[in-house]
């Protein structure tokens, strides 16, 4: 028997499936069972499994993460580990460590590419051109192309020795922060 | 405005205009904001959301893109009312729960809402009738500055808008855009449609949003990811996705009317003569009838004449509502009294036709 959603491989999960009464069954290959299964898992409460998906080397790692506390909302890991929300804006400073992995598990990404608030200022603006412009390089180096790659450095290295001219400072960054 | 006032209106999401409405409803934008150092509304005390939303009444009130718009305290509002404006998708089904210091501030027009102290300090939310979510985008990038002006917005370079869930941080963004697929339900090719959209991130709801189930062949599509893309990238991902759905259900609505007309064209006129004879009914079947008249009213085979327009067939679908119904008798019904004035308003509805 063929996979349900892919049509490809070989189903080997089966899977019965209840959706506004009415039962349906599904017979999946395993990496089509796995996405299904994670479709599923964000439907049972996303906030409460949120924790369990930063990783820790040792047990003794997380044990130190959870005393970490936010000194503006005094918010703990431990907090964070069972509600599954932060407590503030400076939380995300706080807890830092721990969320990079997970961002980048729900996301994909973590690098912020959308619109900023125009509070933060030129300064900032500048420095989130410069993340874009590094994110670009990265991936044109990623897929060889080189050509593009090269522009972007000298681009960006432009841009560098025009902010240590300038003598921009981190006002900008403190702002944000 | 008064609450009651919205009854005379239509809602945005309803108007049955716009691009490609006959498949497409509505499309919505939502960005979430919140202000920095206040714990967000679930870890603050009653000071520190009244705090919030003081600053924000200041702002609403003084906002320049927010001049015709009222701000109601939750506070104020007795269960009906709450239901009534999470039936007109002005707020949440979560920001009913009982909590300190919620409110929701409307335009006159319903386009706009802003739910303050929901999960996020700020949920600004913009409805467009039809397939729109760039004109969604124009309106709610204005109002976001407007308010960022005044308010200072918990943000990082790099991790974007700051918000209570990290599902949510980077644009703060979602979009979600709702559609009514009954060729693709009938034609039993939804749940192909459905799997694909999960595969690629998106999320689906039923009609009234989170947590609710798909009645009535209408189906909520919503990005998931908020990281790592800008606003633009995020829209044109859904909008690249919601042109496949649209043209896989016209192909649909195509071959069954071909192949199949009679038994369109049944079903069709069948629901129409149950919704105007029947003198009890539930929401959940008014729901899956008006799905058929609607359908039918696309295909043109709805054989009642042209004065049952789309527009008048959504506003159908709303005052059937519970909490529409009970604002209408201007009195608690039980859901039994419901089923028979629901039933009652359908007639007296479809009478004139």
């Amino acid at each position: 028997m063929l996979c349900d959603i892919c049509g490809k491989n070989q189903a080997t999960v089966h899977l019965t499936e209840i959706v506004n009464d009415q039962m349906t069954e599904l017979h999946l290959c395993e990496p089509c069972a796995q996405a299904k299964s994670q479709e599923m898992e964000q439907q049972f409460g996303l906030g409460d499994l949120l924790a369990g998906m930063v990783d820790f080397e040792k047990p003794a790692a997380e044990k130190d993460a959870v005393a970490i506390k936010c000194p503006n909302c005094n918010l703990t890991y431990a907090d964070f580990k069972k509600i599954g929300r932060l407590g503030c804006g400076e939380c995300y400073s706080t807890f830092k460590k721990y969320l990079v992995p997970l961002l980048k598990r729900i996301h994909g990404s973590s690098q912020h590419l959308g619109k900023s608030p125009l509070k933060v200022g030129k300064v900032l603006k500048k420095r989130i051109d410069m993340q874009e412009l590094r994110l670009k390089l990265k991936n044109a180096v990623d897929s060889e192309a080189f050509e593009e790659a090269a522009r972007l450095r000298d681009q960006i290295k432009e841009i560098e020795k025009k902010q240590s001219q300038g003598g921009e400072g981190t006002k900008g960054d403190q702002d944000a922060a | 405005m008064q609450l009651n006032d919205l009854l005379s209106h239509t809602s945005e999401w309803l108007k049955g205009t716009g691009p490609n409405c006959d498949v497409v409803i509505s499309s919505r934008l939502r960005l979430a904001r919140n202000l920095i150092k206040s714990p967000f509304p679930h870890w603050a005390g009653k000071e520190q959301t009244e705090e919030v939303l003081k600053a924000v009444e200041d702002v609403a009130n003084k906002d320049e893109c927010l001049k015709r718009a009222t701000i109601f305290r939750l506070s104020d509002m007795d269960i009906v009312d709450k239901q009534f404006l999470v039936e007109r998708h002005l707020m949440s089904l979560e920001h009913t729960q009982k909590a300190n210091n919620k409110a929701v501030i409307i335009d006159d027009d319903e386009v706009v809402s802003i739910m303050v102290n929901e999960e996020d300090h700020l949920r600004i939310q913009v409805m467009q009738s039809g397939f729109n979510l760039f004109e969604a985008w124009a309106i709610i990038n204005k109002i976001d500055d407007c308010l960022g002006k005044e308010l200072s917005f918990a943000f990082m370079p790099e991790w974007g808008y700051l918000t209570a869930c990290p599902t949510n941080t980077g644009t703060g963004m979602r979009g979600s855009v709702m559609l009514h697929l009954p060729a693709l339900v009938m034609t039993r090719q939804i749940d192909r449609v459905l799997a694909a959209i999960a595969k690629l991130s998106f999320t689906t709801r039923g009609l009234f949003g989170e947590g609710t189930q798909a009645t009535g062949n209408f189906f909520q599509i919503s990005n998931q990811v908020s990281l790592g893309h800008s606003e633009d990238d995020i829209i044109e991902s859904i909008n690249s996705l919601i042109r496949q759905i649209i043209e896989q259900e016209n192909q649909a609505r195509e071959a069954m009317l071909s192949k199949n007309r009679p038994l369109l064209e049944d079903r069709v006129n069948r629901s129409f003569g149950i919704l105007k004879s029947a003198y009890i009914i539930s929401s959940d079947e008014t729901i899956e009838l008006l799905s058929m008249l609607r359908l039918g009213c696309d295909l043109g085979i709805l054989n009642v004449g042209k004065s049952l327009d789309r527009r008048a067939i959504n506003e159908l679908f709303i005052i059937t509502q519970p909490a529409h119904l009970q604002k209408i008798e201007s009195k608690k019904l039980s859901s039994q009294e419901r089923d028979v004035k629901r039933a009652e308003l359908i007639r007296k509805k479809l009478q004139v036709v």
